[in-house]
């Protein structure tokens, strides 16, 4: 169950993580929290009320700097999981399991420290920049304001790190969209700015919730490009949900399939898109290529996969 | 009837030099420049472009939701400037469109029987000889045609999924016998996973009901699967345009590359 999908960590961490500095140093060991699994999640449970839970038995190890694509139709479950490790379920929510992040256990965590973290060492881009963002505020402020909540830093300074890292999202004008509101940025802008606003404080883990798909083609290949370079940048672990493999194919390493609430299949990104072994899966990876089906004829659904057995 | 809508090789629209601009001048926005366009009977139409390109815009001027700004746009030979609303019922009847997000284009206290004959009941459209009068047995065709539970009529929107609400979206689009239809991003809002069970629906609709299609998206993989020709839209004019899979195969414009070269690839 708990196999886990950190056997490719990054170059970098795995240097850090190594022997050769902590032997230059002699002192203090590197502290525990760097070289196990970033973030850890097992036998992850939530429920609605009453209701049958709507994501059972989700396990799976994150190392630093690595980024997992989570796949399923909507309703599958990816988002629930996605906030049960922000802390961000309503209280009805019935959560049991557990989310380690280091060595600290989220679940039950009381809100007060959970905000310290969230923004700081856990961040989020959502998939609808325009109702992630404050229509009232410009978004320099927006900016600003994850950057004050978790730092001592001045104002006039938390400024000049907005205006870098808006500069460092591609935004061409960092000062003239610091001071805009967001209904006066285009879609792809707005996006941009969220992802300033969520490796701004370098987070750990930034949990992307289909940050694409509300953009369309041309803007979408760019911000992909974009979160793969800053992600580069940062270090970040992330963990990438979608509907669309094509899309998680870009910046993910290793994928995860969810159906009905539960994990159908895992591994390296390659290895699903060549050899799926669940019939969903199939389906997926065949949806996803469109672009290989020859032109009018029927296009391949997920239930071909199901009956007849075709392999 | 003008006598060219007699004879079926005459084109359904005509546009020649349709502008539309909004605001004025110091802040105009020149949505739609210029465009030139013909599309005859059992034509498939693509529609490609970023957004903000104005293909919207162009087509809701081509569904008379919108009025052109300036140039002259003709639906079976007849000029729709200057037509009142009530004159348009030639135009309501044939002509039926699908919009975009399901969840927004679906009244939610409608159940959907109700959404799906509404069209029916339009002052415009009924008692036109085109137009279906026994309603209940057409909900039944058209409920059947699309692929939905029988029992589906009398539940509301919100009990079905993305796929399934497009697919209500689609049955009230055909319940008049419209000859045209204009599909506005049917499938961006939807899964990828059901992306293709929509568009195989639409095609095999578009085939055993003999219409005409105009199918606007961003995305020009899928519109090669529904269209025998496309438009590229960029900043409101037409920058290519020709057979599907020529345009495919061998873009001419460096925006249809572009554009093409965007579509996200399974990287193996």
């Amino acid at each position: 169950m708990m196999s886990s999908v950190s056997e490719r960590g990054p170059i970098v961490e795995r240097k850090r993580a190594g022997s050769h500095c902590e032997r230059k140093r002699a002192g203090p060991i590197v502290s525990v929290s760097e070289r196990g699994p970033m973030l850890s999640v097992s036998d992850l449970c939530v429920a609605f009320g009453a209701r049958e839970p709507v994501v059972e038995n989700i396990s799976f190890k994150l190392v630093a700097g690595e980024r997992l694509g989570l796949i399923g139709e909507s309703g599958s479950g990816k988002s629930v999981t996605a906030l049960a490790i922000m802390g961000l379920l309503t209280e009805t929510a019935r959560i049991s399991g557990s989310v380690r992040l280091h060595d600290a256990e989220l679940i039950g965590l009381p809100d007060a420290k959970m905000r310290q973290l969230r923004g700081d060492q856990l961040s989020m881009i959502f998939q609808e920049p325009m109702t992630a963002l404050d229509p009232t505020m410009i978004v320099g402020r927006q900016v600003a304001e994850a950057r004050l909540l978790h730092s001592d830093q001045p104002r006039r300074e938390a400024r000049a790190r907005v205006l870098e890292i808006l500069g460092q999202v591609g935004l061409a004008d960092p000062a003239r969209v610091a001071a805009s509101f967001p209904h006066q940025l285009s879609g792809g802008q707005r996006q941009r700015v969220i992802i300033a606003m969520a490796i701004i404080n370098a987070p750990d883990l930034v949990i992307c919730d289909e940050p694409t798909t509300a953009l369309d083609v041309t803007v979408q290949a760019k911000v992909l490009a974009l979160l793969d370079h800053t992600l580069t940048a940062s270090g970040a672990g992330c963990l990438f949900i979608s509907h669309d493999l094509a899309v998680v194919s870009q910046v993910c390493s290793q994928v995860m399939v969810m159906l009905e609430g539960k994990v159908v299949e895992r591994g390296p990104i390659e290895r699903v898109l060549r050899d799926p072994q669940h019939p969903y899966t199939k389906g997926l990876v065949m949806a996803a290529r469109i672009d290989a089906v020859p032109e009018g004829q029927r296009l391949p659904v997920i239930s071909d996969f199901y009956d007849g057995g075709s392999s | 009837m003008s006598p060219e809508a007699i004879n079926g090789e005459a084109p359904i629209y005509e546009l020649s030099a349709v502008s539309r601009t909004f605001g004025r001048p110091p802040n105009q926005v020149l949505a739609v420049r210029g465009v030139d366009l013909s599309v005859q009977p059992g034509q498939r139409l693509g529609i490609v472009g970023e957004s903000g390109s104005g293909k919207s815009t162009l087509i809701k001027m081509m569904a008379a939701l919108d009025r052109p700004s300036s140039g002259e746009l003709r639906f079976r030979g007849r000029p729709l400037a200057g037509l009142a609303e009530r004159d348009l019922g030639f135009l309501r009847s044939e002509v039926a469109m699908v919009f975009q997000d399901p969840r927004s284009s679906l009244n939610p206290r409608m159940k959907v029987g109700q959404i799906i004959t509404e069209p029916l009941r339009s002052r415009l459209l009924r008692g036109r000889a085109d137009v279906p009068d026994d309603h209940r047995a057409r909900l039944a065709e058209v409920i059947k045609a699309v692929d939905l539970p029988s029992d589906a009529a009398s539940q509301y929107p919100h009990e079905f999924s993305g796929g399934q609400r497009q697919r209500i979206a689609i049955a009230r689009a055909l319940a008049p016998r419209p000859q045209v239809l204009i599909a506005d991003e049917p499938v961006s809002a939807l899964d990828v996973s059901v992306r293709a069970q929509v568009l195989n629906l639409l095609a095999d609709l578009v085939e055993t009901n003999a219409l005409t299609l105009i199918f606007v998206s961003h995305d020009l993989t899928v519109v090669r699967h529904v269209c025998d020709t496309v438009a590229v839209m960029h900043q409101g004019e037409i920058v290519e345009a020709g057979p599907t899979s020529r345009v495919y195969a061998n873009p001419q414009h460096a925006y249809t590359a572009e554009l093409l070269a965007a579509v996200p690839k399974i990287n193996f």
